[in-house]
C-alpha cells in the first residue's frame, strides 16, 4: 500500500486508468458496430462519395445534377450552409447593433420597445419561428399560377421571388481576380494614405486613388471584351416557374428566422458592451463638444468592440450551428443532404462523421479567426 | 415632528416640475426625439390594434371550423377543441389526469425549489426520492392499479419539460466533472476532458440527435436496444454537459487558486477541497449562468421534433395537420405555442436576474 500513498505514481496509475476505460470503450464500441454493420450488409469506408447521388437539390450555387457524385452534393449543401449562415450573421449584426444601441436610447419609448423586441426573439424556440415564418410566407403570397408581377420578370408567389439574372459565357475567373487585386490594391494605398495622414495631420487624397484602384481592374477587364453575360429571364411554366434567379421561400424563412435570432443575442451583447465603457468617457467627449451620435462612433463602440468580441464570437459560432434546422423546413443545407444521403445508401457512421467533422473543422475555423480579429482589437499592453 | 411634516411637502413642491420636465425632455427633449417618440408611439398603436383585432374583436369565439375560416380574426374553438392533444399528445385520453398531475406536482416542486432558502441537502433527497419517482409512476404506470403507458405514448408539455429538465439534473454533475477534468493537472484527464467538451461544442444539437437516433444502435450489442425516448435524453444529457463544464470552468477560474492550495496545506484530499472549498464558491458565481443555459435547452428540446419525438412543438404541429381543422387555424396554433414558451422563459429569465441581485448583495 505504501506506493499508493505516492502521489507522483497515483497521477500516473490514475490517467493509465482513464486512457485504458477509453480505449476499452472505443474498442468495444468498435466491435459491436463493425458486427452488427456485417451483419445487416451495409458497406463501410468512404467509397460511395464518388459514386453518383441519384438526388435533386433544390438549390445550389454550383453547378448540379442528379448525376453528380454524393461528394459532389455534399459540396452543394455546405455552400448553402455557408451562404444562409453567412447572410444571416451580417445582417443579424446591422440589426442586432441598432437594436443594441435602440436600447440605450434616453427615449424611454424606444428603449422598451427594443426591450420587448429582444425578450419576444430570445423567449421562443428559434424552430418555432421558422415554421412560423415559413408558414407566413406560404400563406401571404399566391400561387405560382397568380403570381405577382412587381416588374417585368420580377414574379413574386409562395414559391419564392423569381428574378431576372445575369449568367456569366466566360469570363467569370478573370473578373473575379481582377476585383480581388483592385481590394487588394485600396487597401495597401489606403494603408499608406493613412499613415501619412497621422504623419503630417493633414488630410489626403488618398482614398479617392484607392476608390480609383478598387475599380480600375474590374473596368479594364471588362473594356477588353473577355466578359460576355447573358439574360435570364424567368418564365412562368404551368406549376412552377423556371429560369431566371430564384429565391426560395425555404431559404428566405431559414434566413430571417436566423438573422432575427441573432440580432436579438447581438443587441444585448452590444448593450452590454455599451454599458461596460465608464461614464468618464462619455463626459468626456461631451466636455470635447461631441454630439451624442459621434461620441457614441468615435469614441464608445470602439472602446465597447473589445468586451463584445468574445461573446460575439460565440453568436456567430451559434448561427453557423443552427442553421442545421434547415431540415426542419425543407432547405437543402448540409445536415439535409446529408440525411437524404445517409437513407440512400444506409451508411450512417460515415455520412454523419463526414457532417459532424465539416462542422467541427469550421467553428475551429470561425473561433481561430475571430481570437485573431479580438487580438488585434484588444487593449495592447506597452 | 415638525420637519417630518414640511419635508414631504417642500420636496413635492420641487420634485413636481422636476418630474414633468424630465418626462417631457425624455419624450420630446429634442426634434429627433419628438420624432423618435412619435415613430415609436405609432409602432405600438399599430401593433396593438392588430393584435386587438385578431385576439378579440374579429376572432371567433365559438362555432365550429367553418366559422373560422368565414373569419379573419383568431379561431378559440380549435384552441378549445385540441388543447388537451396539445398538451398532452397520444396520452391515452382518459388517463390524462395522469400527466396533468405530474406536470402540476413537477411545476409545484420547481416553484418550491426556486426560493435560495430551502436549498440544501433535504431538497436534493426530496426531488431525488420522492419527486422524480412520483412524477416516473404517474407517467409510466404499472403499479397501484395504474395502467401502464409506453413511453411512445408520451408526448406534449409534459416530455418537453422532463427532457429538458432531467436533462440538465443529469448534466450538472456530469458537467461539473467534465470541468474538473479540464482543470486537472493530470496531462491526459485534461486532453480528454477537453477533447469531448470541444467535440460536443462543435457541433449543432441536432447532429448529435441524429447520433443517438440512428448511430447508437450500431453500437449495441444483439438483443440490446434502447428506448427511442432514453437515446434522446441521453444526447441531450451530453449536449448539455459540455456547456455547463464550459460555464463551470469559468466560475472555477474565478476562485483565486489560493484557496485550493490553503486547502491541500490544511491536509485535504483534492476532492475534499473541491467539494468543501472550491466548487462552492464556483457554482455561487455562475448559479445565473447556469439558468440562463437552462433556458436555452428549454427551448433547444424542440429539436426533438426532427428526430420523430412527439414534443410540445410537434403535439401542436399534428393538431394543425388534424383533418378537421388543417389550414384554418395555423397561425392560433403557433402563437399558442409561442405563448407557452415565451410564458415560461420569461419567467425563468426574471428568476435569472432575480438570483443576480440575491447574490450580489450578500457579497457586500
Amino acid at each position: 500500500m505504501l506506493f499508493l500513498n505516492d502521489t507522483r505514481f497515483r497521477a500516473v496509475f490514475y490517467q493509465f486508468i482513464a486512457i485504458s476505460l477509453v480505449l476499452l470503450a472505443a474498442w468495444a464500441m468498435y466491435a459491436t458496430a463493425s458486427a452488427n454493420l456485417a451483419k445487416q450488409d451495409i458497406a463501410t469506408g468512404f467509397d460511395f462519395l464518388s459514386r453518383q447521388a441519384g438526388i435533386a437539390i433544390s438549390e445550389s450555387s454550383i453547378a448540379y445534377g442528379p448525376t453528380d457524385t454524393v461528394a459532389r452534393a455534399i459540396l452543394v449543401g455546405l455552400i448553402n450552409t455557408i451562404k444562409v449562415s453567412f447572410l444571416a450573421a451580417l445582417f443579424g449584426t446591422i440589426i442586432g447593433v441598432l437594436v443594441g444601441i435602440g436600447r440605450m436610447s434616453t427615449n424611454p419609448l424606444l428603449s422598451r420597445l427594443m426591450l420587448a423586441y429582444v425578450e419576444v426573439l430570445r423567449n421562443v424556440p428559434l424552430l418555432l419561428y421558422l415554421f412560423l415564418w415559413y408558414f407566413l410566407i406560404i400563406l401571404v403570397f399566391p400561387p405560382v399560377r397568380q403570381a405577382i408581377q412587381l416588374f417585368p420578370g420580377f414574379f413574386l408567389s409562395n414559391s419564392g421571388l423569381a428574378m431576372p439574372a445575369l449568367e456569366w459565357q466566360s469570363g467569370f475567373c478573370l473578373t473575379l481576380a481582377a476585383l480581388v487585386l483592385g481590394i487588394a490594391a485600396a487597401l495597401v494605398v489606403r494603408a499608406v494614405s493613412q499613415r501619412r495622414r497621422i504623419q503630417s495631420g493633414k488630410a489626403n487624397a488618398g482614398w479617392i486613388a484607392a476608390l480609383v484602384l478598387l475599380v480600375l481592374p474590374v473596368l479594364a477587364v471588362w473594356a477588353s471584351g473577355a466578359v460576355s453575360l447573358s439574360w435570364s429571364a424567368p418564365e412562368a411554366g404551368r406549376f412552377r416557374l423556371t429560369g431566371g434567379l430564384q429565391i426560395r421561400p425555404e431559404f428566405v424563412a431559414l434566413l430571417v428566422g436566423l438573422m432575427l435570432n441573432l440580432s436579438a443575442s447581438v443587441a444585448e451583447i452590444v448593450r452590454a458592451g455599451i454599458q461596460a465603457v465608464s461614464k468618464g468617457q462619455w463626459e468626456a467627449a461631451q466636455a470635447l463638444g461631441l454630439p451624442r451620435s459621434r461620441t457614441l462612433r468615435l469614441v464608445v463602440l470602439p472602446q465597447a468592440l473589445r468586451v463584445i468580441i468574445p461573446p460575439l464570437t460565440n453568436t456567430y459560432l451559434t448561427v453557423f450551428k443552427n442553421s442545421s434546422l434547415a431540415i426542419a423546413i425543407g432547405y437543402p443545407d448540409l445536415v439535409m443532404v446529408s440525411n437524404t444521403i445517409m437513407n440512400q445508401t444506409g451508411q450512417a457512421m460515415e455520412t454523419i462523421t463526414i457532417f459532424m467533422g465539416i462542422y467541427l473543422g469550421l467553428s475551429v475555423a470561425i473561433s481561430l479567426f475571430m481570437n485573431w480579429y479580438n487580438a488585434r482589437v484588444a487593449l495592447k499592453a506597452r | 415632528m415638525s420637519d417630518t411634516q414640511i419635508l414631504p411637502a417642500a420636496m413635492n413642491a420641487v420634485a413636481r416640475p422636476a418630474r414633468r420636465s424630465e418626462w417631457r425632455s425624455a419624450y420630446f427633449g429634442t426634434p429627433g426625439n419628438a420624432f423618435v417618440t412619435l415613430v415609436c408611439g405609432a409602432l405600438i398603436l399599430l401593433l396593438a390594434k392588430l393584435a386587438l383585432g385578431w385576439l378579440f374583436l374579429n376572432a371567433v369565439f365559438d362555432g365550429g371550423a367553418d366559422a373560422c375560416k368565414q373569419s379573419t380574426g383568431a379561431c378559440w374553438p380549435f384552441l378549445a377543441d385540441k388543447l388537451r392533444y396539445m398538451l398532452f399528445g397520444f396520452y391515452p385520453f382518459e388517463e390524462q389526469w395522469r400527466p396533468l398531475a405530474a406536470l402540476c406536482l413537477f411545476l409545484g416542486g420547481c416553484c418550491v425549489s426556486m426560493i435560495p432558502r430551502v436549498w440544501g441537502r433535504g431538497l436534493l433527497i426530496a426531488w431525488a426520492i420522492v419527486i422524480l419517482p412520483v412524477l416516473y409512476v404517474l407517467m409510466a404506470g404499472g403499479v397501484f392499479g395504474l395502467t401502464e403507458v409506453p413511453t411512445s405514448k408520451w408526448g406534449g408539455l409534459p416530455l418537453s419539460f422532463m427532457l429538458s429538465f432531467v436533462g440538465l439534473a443529469f448534466a450538472l454533475p456530469l458537467g461539473i466533472g467534465l470541468a474538473l477534468a479540464r482543470a486537472s493537472h493530470l496531462p491526459a484527464i485534461r486532453v480528454l476532458g477537453v477533447g469531448l467538451i470541444e467535440l460536443v461544442r462543435g457541433v449543432p444539437l441536432i447532429s448529435i440527435l441524429f447520433m443517438a437516433a440512428v448511430m447508437l444502435p450500431l453500437f449495441m450489442p444483439d438483443g440490446v436496444t434502447i428506448d427511442k425516448l432514453l437515446r434522446a435524453q441521453v444526447a441531450i444529457i451530453l449536449f448539455a454537459a459540455a456547456y455547463i463544464a464550459e460555464i463551470v470552468r469559468g466560475g472555477l477560474q474565478d476562485v483565486p487558486s489560493g484557496q485550493f492550495e490553503a486547502g491541500r496545506a490544511l491536509g485535504l484530499h483534492y476532492w475534499q477541497v473541491m467539494s468543501k472549498i472550491v466548487l462552492p464558491q464556483a457554482l455561487k458565481k455562475v448559479i445565473p449562468a447556469l439558468v440562463g443555459l437552462f433556458i436555452a435547452f428549454f427551448q433547444d428540446t424542440t429539436l426533438v421534433t426532427i428526430i420523430g419525438l412527439l414534443d410540445f412543438l410537434d403535439t401542436v404541429r399534428t393538431a394543425l395537420r388534424d383533418p378537421d381543422w388543417q389550414g384554418i387555424a395555423v397561425l392560433e396554433g403557433y402563437v399558442f405555442a409561442a405563448a407557452v414558451y415565451f410564458v415560461f422563459s420569461a419567467l425563468m429569465g426574471g428568476y435569472s436576474r432575480f438570483l443576480e441581485r440575491h447574490f450580489n448583495t450578500s457579497h457586500r
